[in-house]
């Protein structure tokens, strides 16, 4: 497998008037092409730093990235200037939120900024934007995407939001996409659509997928390998069944105990 | 010990539109049990227990505590009713007021309830009982002299539950109490409930949208959707069987740690052949 994004040895921290939080502590990550790779961990973990680092999204002042190198391509991203790296997020490297309102401008009909995006990208005539759009949109299972367009955020539910933020993600066809916990926010009923959604999307189009979470449920069901954080650092990293069949280290262990299991559900189906 | 009758909940939208939260519901809650309700967002769960506490009038129906009805009940009777039931909220630091040291906050339904407790004279005894609740929840005599901010999620949580069980009540209505804590917190806090439920013979009314949670702690759940309860069962045989298509729905939908069962991925490897 070709590897497409390589972290390696990524130091970040957050300084905070007098204190000096080590958010990311020396975390050295691959991701295949195609893959799945999700990074687990609870709230102070390094989780989301590590994943915001990526494309430099971490708000400076406080975060200093300290060391380390983010290989994509050929250009290490941490030492990119800003101008050439707005041309890789959104286009080659897209991300997605837990909440859909922090990537949707309530003032603008959500069609025209999914057409902002592919047009700030790619040299495409006005025509050839709103049928991508509406395209984009279709293919995130929104319904009627062609009326959607029309549509301010605010008149769409919590489920086709988060729909209409991944159609914005994946309109420009990104090798990687960037899941900062995206269905930590929704009805368990949504959440399950959602993911089939991601996967089908990600079969469809072969792009890899880092996935931030701390639901190790939602793991269960999307991930190929699994990295554990834990205090800015990774204790534990495996292939997914073998993480959950034998997990190595104690926080894992501690993890998986604590997560609650429905009792008495009836085994598979 | 609550009898839930009928009862109907609509709200009025300026426009003249109407949402009937909860829908010709019933309910009964023994002694010592813990039911939970469980729901997604916009099930009438979190109404149901305003009704139920008396934050909020039903539109008809009827709540009976301890058999007094809440609609009918005299100024003393609500009073008495409102130190035997007790609420937990999902954000506790919310509702706290984060300018307030610990031991007040915990205090503040003795000093409303318990004229001992008041003043300078009731200091003493006050304090002594703060000191007793955060030793019942975990925590440190210490904490008292703390503000909220002081702490992490997980032991604001605990003292919430410090401060509901002030005044020794029967009921305690929990809100998705750890709905917003990390797992492992999660299980503490749930392990603690557990725990005081069997010292104290509490009677629990739990929402929660999360099954898993639910089938841990449920003597009987109810499922709600679209504000009305669409089946109601021992936790047991609720989720082992259950009866109705949504309740199917929502327990399929419940992502299992485990890869070897998740149904996505079988799914996806199918199409993968």
């Amino acid at each position: 497998m070709t590897t497409v994004l390589s972290i390696e040895k990524l130091s970040v921290d957050f300084e905070l008037g007098t204190e000096t939080v080590h958010a990311v502590r020396d975390v050295s990550l691959d991701l295949a092409e195609g893959e799945t790779l999700a990074i687990v961990g609870e709230s102070g973990s390094g989780k989301t730093a590590t994943a915001l680092s990526i494309l430099q999204l971490n708000p400076v002042p406080p975060a200093v990235y300290r060391s380390g190198t983010i290989r994509f391509g050929a250009h290490d991203l941490l030492a990119l200037p800003e101008a050439r790296l707005r041309a890789i997020r959104g286009n080659d490297i897209a991300m997605i939120f837990q909440d859909p309102m922090t990537s949707l401008n309530p003032l603008k009909k959500v069609g025209r900024q999914i057409g902002e995006t592919l047009q700030l990208h790619r040299d495409v005539s006005r025509r050839d934007t709103r049928s991508a759009v509406v395209e984009a949109l279709a293919q995130a299972g929104v319904p009627r995407p062609d009326e959607r367009a029309e549509q301010y955020p605010h008149e769409l539910s919590g489920g086709l939001r988060q729909r209409a933020m991944i159609a914005m993600a994946l309109v420009t066809r990104p090798k990687v996409l960037i899941a900062d916990e995206p269905t930590t926010a929704l009805d368990v009923t949504v959440q399950a659509q959602i993911l089939e959604l991601l996967v089908q999307l990600q079969d469809r189009h072969g792009m890899a997928i880092v996935l931030i979470t701390h639901d190790l449920g939602v793991v269960a069901d999307v991930a190929d390998r699994i990295a554990v954080m834990r205090s800015g650092e990774i204790v534990e990293e495996q292939p997914c069944e073998p993480l959950f069949a034998a997990p190595q280290h104690e926080y894992t262990r501690s993890l998986l105990a604590a997560t609650p299991r429905l009792a008495g559900a009836s085994e598979g189906a | 010990m609550i009898e839930l009758e009928r009862l109907r909940k609509e709200f009025r939208a300026p426009g003249g539109r109407t949402t009937l939260a909860v829908d010709d519901v019933s309910l009964t809650v023994q002694r010592s049990e813990t039911v939970v309700i469980v729901g997604e967002s916009g099930s009438g769960k979190t109404t149901l227990t305003r009704l139920l506490l008396g934050l909020l009038r039903p539109t008809s129906g009827t709540v009976r505590i301890n058999g007094v009805d809440l609609a009918t009940s005299s100024g003393a009777d609500m009073k008495r009713l409102r130190r035997e039931m007790q609420v937990v909220f999902q954000d506790p630091y919310s509702s706290m007021n984060p300018k307030l040291r610990v031991v007040d906050i915990v205090a503040e339904p003795l000093v409303t309830h318990e004229p001992k407790a008041r003043g300078r004279a009731g200091r003493a005894w006050r304090e002594a009982r703060v000191d007793e609740l955060l030793s019942a929840v975990g925590l440190e005599p210490g904490a008292a002299r703390r503000y909220p901010h002081e702490f992490s999620g997980g032991q604001r949580q605990r003292i919430s539950i410090a401060r509901a069980l002030a005044l020794n009540p029967s009921i305690v209505v929990l809100d998705e109490p750890t709905s917003a804590l990390d797992v492992s917190v999660q299980a503490q806090v749930l392990d603690l409930l557990a725990a005081l439920k069997r010292e104290l013979g509490l009677t629990y009314v739990f929402v929660t949208h999360n099954l898993a949670v639910a089938s841990q702690i449920a003597d009987r759940v109810a499922v709600m959707k679209d504000g009305a309860v669409v089946e109601i069962g021992p936790a047991g045989t609720l989720f082992e069987q259950p009866q109705h298509e949504y309740t199917r729905t929502l327990l399929d939908a419940v992502p299992v740690p485990d890869p070897s069962r998740s149904r996505l991925r079988a799914a996806r490897s199918r199409v993968a052949r």
